[in-house]
């Protein structure tokens, strides 16, 4: 019994802790092999996965339109940034007003600092979450962008708590491959968890018809919260991550563009795709430096074009557009790549070109 | 004797030999230096501004050491986290050997620490905020900082005017205004030994186009001068306000007002707004200001500003000091850099001090028949 | 505070309400017949700044005919961009059309950021508006009196044609029910395009205006102008023209109050609208003036 038991968690479990193995391995050599400028990019590319995650659970899994994940992050970054920093880089950084007890004197730790921030940005979710959700569509997403800008203009203004404009320099910088992917694999794995278990049925059932939802005894209020306070959970981490991963935030960081960057990315891999999410933000992290050739003069067939600075912006403007109005559902609908779906496209494959010759 | 001069004669051989190798190991056939400026978003306007200065020095002197020089500006959109990637990517991808930026103290923060974990120098132009280079011994700047700059307008204001009382309007989402705002408050009361001497202070953020609340609330203070640091194109409308209210007092700024458009936006409005600034295009402090004021002229047709002739200096300082490291090596160029004393640029004689701050001298400028006119200079304490 | 100074912060508040109030018409008639937040509003009204702007610059046309066109160009422009880009997601889910709203705003904000530039322009002022006047011991120009009183004399007219024409009649059966409008023979289609000429050429009046007001512009200034004056819309009630307009007053009112009493929160101002329009949706959220909205389903 026991021997038969302990075989199916090794079959089950073991491809996955392989893969995790193989997948860290990757990590630490890139950690210490790849230069600085491609490490940067691929930690950019975790902290997006995890924040596009966290939209999408409430944008596409839940059907509730936030535009707030730029509120939150900077909730969560600056939780994480005036925990972890020292004392004296406080008192340094703080040069017109002072930093207020206790936070000046106290200096945590990386991750007890990520969980405060998870915490903080989470109870910051729920504070706004609790009267938005009962908006719906276009009147939540403009309350929410409406509480993201009401969160920047206090940190602006509480000069002894955020040091305001001025913004903090000299954040420890812990921020690594490590972090930023299990920060990214974490998100991930909630994901799945969640979207399989009762809870995602429900959330998918308020999605497609609130009132049937209800009607089959969904509490509308208690998913509609939880899916907020997660998302705003995994942007506030994020936002941790990010500040760490710079060294230096301020509250014009946390402003509307941010929230676009994110959401683009969750609608180009299609609202409700786990791995649309992942696989739109790592490119569109990539492609905002890849797409940097657009901005810089050079010659092509002996013609002279000049840089163009803004053209990266366009270019993305389009894509959206392009993929809304021609793939409403972004380039991974609501579906998920995964070894079941490539499987069954080699079958299909196989049937169509190899059954032939046969 | 014999034996002590060989060794001499070898120890110079090997010495030659090792310069020749280290030469030939590296063979640099050109001087890359990065240049990481703000050309789209919020800032995009500083960022040209400074772009324009940058690249008339590259045409004016392309070649170092025999080198030719090249350029790569890369945007760093007025965002923190592009900033700090724009920089990585200089120092991992294009490999430069120094760097030039960036407008905004806050964008310059960010980039900072990638440039000193790489052990790339780099030259700020424009970020005046304290901050900037505190902890960071490979970022410099051409600049004064805000400290000195609130003390100079506070100490014009007290002497040259005859002010007793001011009032503030900050913009409060710039840490350059509220950093300014408040070393002009400190130093204005130490001056005047009046802890009342500000009579007004209120706050405004950035591209908001109403001001008149604050201005009648400004009005009926009445200070003798009103002290309105911000961006150029907020300051313009601000004082087009205050005119049509019927405050007539002196405004002042600093250095960010001086841009033509300060001007074109403001028309008559703006005359007589006093602001410090690194140098006077009418009255050129050294022979390099001549130089520059007459290139820039004949290169873009207009009046230069306080950017360009920042972005020229940033550019000829290092090329300065990579001429007197002799080698292109980012450590020795640094080395050189921090090394900086009586270097005469277009924006006057500039000495770096131990944290990388350029000490030199300011210059206050009014508006005049819609031009500006030097009215004082105030030399470092 | 002195009787004085309240009464220039109720000059300062008209002026700048009339303003709000202009751009609030253009997203409270969009929102009526679509339900949709037309995002891109603010930066319509970006765009005519431009086109008013080139006119007079480049075109060296006088100002008079500049601005009309700009309107007539800012007209067509709105018509654009719902045909290219709300249309065809009508019967897509509203979270789609919603998505492609926020990303025609950034398009034309970045399009306008590589065509004009990052610099700011100045825009022409005739002398016209310019003439200072005192009233007592309030000082005001012309254009304190121009902004409310082209405002008003809009409203006028926006009324007339949505309330004694026959398109204003179509207009508001496509606000009822599109069904039941096209089984009634209305051109829905039409109406619709109607709708966002009008609009957006108000847009351009109040791009104009806001010109003529505060001289500067540049291609960031569309969005939050934008999204205050669809508080402004929602506040006074959310597809009717009147409350459009009283929402934009009283938004511009307590804007300037809120700095006038408080000096000291002045830089809370920004966060102001935000709270109105979340109080509003708590407490009240039909607006002042507006009726219980059928649900279209």
């Amino acid at each position: 019994m026991i021997g038969n038991r302990s075989n199916e968690f090794v079959r089950k479990a073991g491809p996955i802790c392989v893969s995790l193995l193989v997948f860290y391995l990757f990590l630490f050599w890139a950690e210490t092999g790849w230069d600085a400028y491609k490490v940067r990019i691929l930690n950019l590319s975790a902290i997006y996965i995890g924040i596009t995650l966290g939209l999408n659970l409430c944008n596409g899994f839940t059907g509730q339109f936030s535009l707030g994940i730029a509120g939150f992050m900077a909730v969560g970054a600056y939780t994480t940034a005036l925990l972890t920093m020292s004392p004296a880089t406080k008192s340094a950084v703080f040069f017109i007003d002072p930093l207020i007890w206790p936070l000046n004197s106290i200096q945590w730790g990386f991750l007890p600092a990520l969980l405060m921030a998870a915490l903080v940005s989470g109870f910051v979710g729920l504070l706004i979450g609790a009267p938005a959700i009962r908006f719906r569509d276009d009147y939540l997403g403009i309350t929410t962008l409406g509480f993201a800008e009401i969160i920047r203009v206090i940190f602006t203004n509480t000069r002894t708590i955020t040091n305001g404009a001025l913004g903090l320099k000299g954040i420890p910088p812990h921020t690594n491959l490590y972090w930023s992917w299990s920060f990214a694999l974490i998100c991930v794995f909630v994901m799945i968890r969640l979207t399989n278990s009762s809870y995602g049925r429900a959330l998918r059932a308020i999605r497609d018809d609130e009132i049937a939802a209800e009607a089959m005894g969904v509490n509308l209020f208690y998913h509609k919260c939880l899916s907020f306070v997660i998302s705003a959970m995994m942007a506030g981490v994020g936002g941790g991550l990010l500040g760490s991963l710079i060294t230096t935030i301020d509250p014009n960081m946390f402003r509307f563009p941010l929230t676009f960057t994110v959401l683009m990315m969750a609608v180009l891999g299609g609202l409700g795709s786990i791995t649309g999410s992942v696989i739109a933000a790592t490119l569109v992290t990539v492609a905002m430096e890849v797409l940097r050739v657009l901005e810089e003069p050079r010659v092509i067939l002996g013609i002279f074009l000049p840089g163009i600075p803004g053209m990266r912006m366009v270019v993305f403007s389009v894509a959206l557009m392009l993929v809304i109005l021609f793939y409403p559902k972004g380039f991974m609908g609501d579906r998920e790549l995964g070894l079941k779906s490539i499987r069954a496209f080699a079958a299909r494959f196989r049937r169509t070109f190899l059954h032939k010759q046969v | 004797m014999v034996s002590q001069r060989r060794l001499v004669a070898f120890l110079v051989f090997l010495t030659m030999v090792s310069l020749v190798g280290l030469a030939a190991a590296q063979e640099p056939t050109e001087v890359r230096i990065g240049v990481y400026e703000p050309m789209t978003g919020a800032m995009a306007a500083g960022g040209q501004m400074t772009w324009e200065g940058i690249e008339l020095a590259h045409e004016q002197r392309p070649e170092v050491l025999g080198l030719p020089v090249r350029l790569i500006l890369v945007d760093n959109r007025s965002d923190k986290v592009e900033s700090a990637t724009a920089v990585t990517r200089l120092v991992q991808k294009d490999k430069v050997h120094a760097i030039i930026g960036s407008y905004g103290s806050a964008l310059s923060m960010s980039g900072g620490p990638v440039a000193q974990t790489a052990k790339v120098p780099v030259m700020g132009c424009s970020p005046t905020n304290p901050l900037v280079t505190v902890g960071n011994d490979y970022y410099f700047r051409a600049c004064f900082i805000d400290p000195f700059q609130g003390r100079v307008m506070a100490q014009f204001a007290f002497e040259k005017l005859g002010a007793k009382t001011a009032a503030i309007i900050q913009d409060v989402a710039q840490d350059y205004s509220v950093g300014l705002a408040n070393f002009f408050r400190e130093a204005f009361i130490e001056l005047t030994g009046d802890p009342k001497a500000i009579v007004g202070f209120t706050s405004y953020q950035t591209g908001d186009r109403d001001f008149t609340a604050q201005l009648t609330y400004v009005a009926n203070a009445k200070p003798d001068v009103v002290f309105a640091p911000g961006y150029y194109a907020d300051a313009a409308v601000l004082v087009t306000q205050a005119r049509s209210l019927g405050l007539n007092m002196p405004f002042l700024g600093g250095d960010t007002l001086e841009a033509p458009e300060f001007i074109e936006i403001g028309g008559k409005d703006v005359e007589g707004v006093y602001f410090s600034t690194h140098y006077s295009a009418d009255a050129p402090i050294t022979p390099a200001s001549e130089e520059f004021v007459a290139l820039y002229k004949s290169k873009f047709d207009k009046a230069p500003n306080t950017f360009a002739a920042l972005g020229y200096d940033c550019y000829m300082l290092v090329l300065d000091a990579i001429e007197k490291a002799g080698v292109v090596d980012p450590k020795a160029i640094r080395d050189a850099i921090a090394e900086t004393k009586d270097f005469v640029g277009a924006t006057g004689i500039i000495t770096l001090d131990a944290n990388g701050d350029a000490t030199k001298s300011a210059v206050v400028l009014v508006v005049k028949d819609g031009q500006f006119k030097l009215v004082d200079v105030v030399h470092p304490l | 505070m002195t009787l004085e100074i309240f009464l220039q912060n109720v000059a300062n508040g008209i002026t700048l309400g009339s303003l709000y109030a202009l751009l609030a018409i253009g997203y409270t008639m969009v929102y009526g017949i679509l339900r949709l937040i037309n995002f891109a509003h603010g930066e319509i009204f970006m765009i005519s700044t431009y086109f008013a702007f080139y006119g007079i610059g480049i075109f060296t046309l006088p100002w008079q005919i500049s601005f009309i066109m700009a309107i007539v160009l800012t007209a067509l422009l709105g018509v654009v961009i719902e045909r290219a880009s709300y249309r065809p997601l009508r019967d897509a889910p509203r979270i789609s059309a919603l998505i492609s709203a926020i990303g025609v705003s950034f398009l034309i904000a970045n399009l306008g950021l590589v065509i004009f530039g990052g610099r700011p322009k100045t825009f022409y002022r005739p002398p016209l508006f310019q003439i200072p006047i005192q009233l007592g011991t309030i000082r005001v120009v012309a254009l304190f009196f121009i902004i409310p009183i082209l405002t008003l004399l809009l409203l006028v007219i926006l009324n007339y044609i949505v309330y004694r024409t026959k398109i204003g009649l179509a207009m508001r059966a496509a606000q009822w029910d599109f069904d039941v409008a096209k089984l009634m023979g209305v051109d829905v289609d039409r109406a619709i395009s109607v709708t966002f000429a009008l609009g957006s050429a108000l847009a351009a009046i109040g791009g104009i205006m806001w010109g003529l007001r505060f001289v500067e512009i540049n291609p960031n200034m569309g969005l939050f102008p934008g999204l205050k004056c669809f508080i402004a819309a929602v506040f006074g009630g959310i597809g009717n023209i009147d409350g459009a307009v009283l929402g934009g007053f009283l938004l511009g009112f307590g804007e300037i109050m809120l700095v006038a009493f408080l000096p000291g929160l002045a830089g809370y101002r920004d966060a102001f609208a935000f709270v109105l329009l979340i109080l509003t949706l708590l407490l009240r959220p039909t607006g002042l003036l507006g009726e219980k909205q059928r649900v279209r389903t």
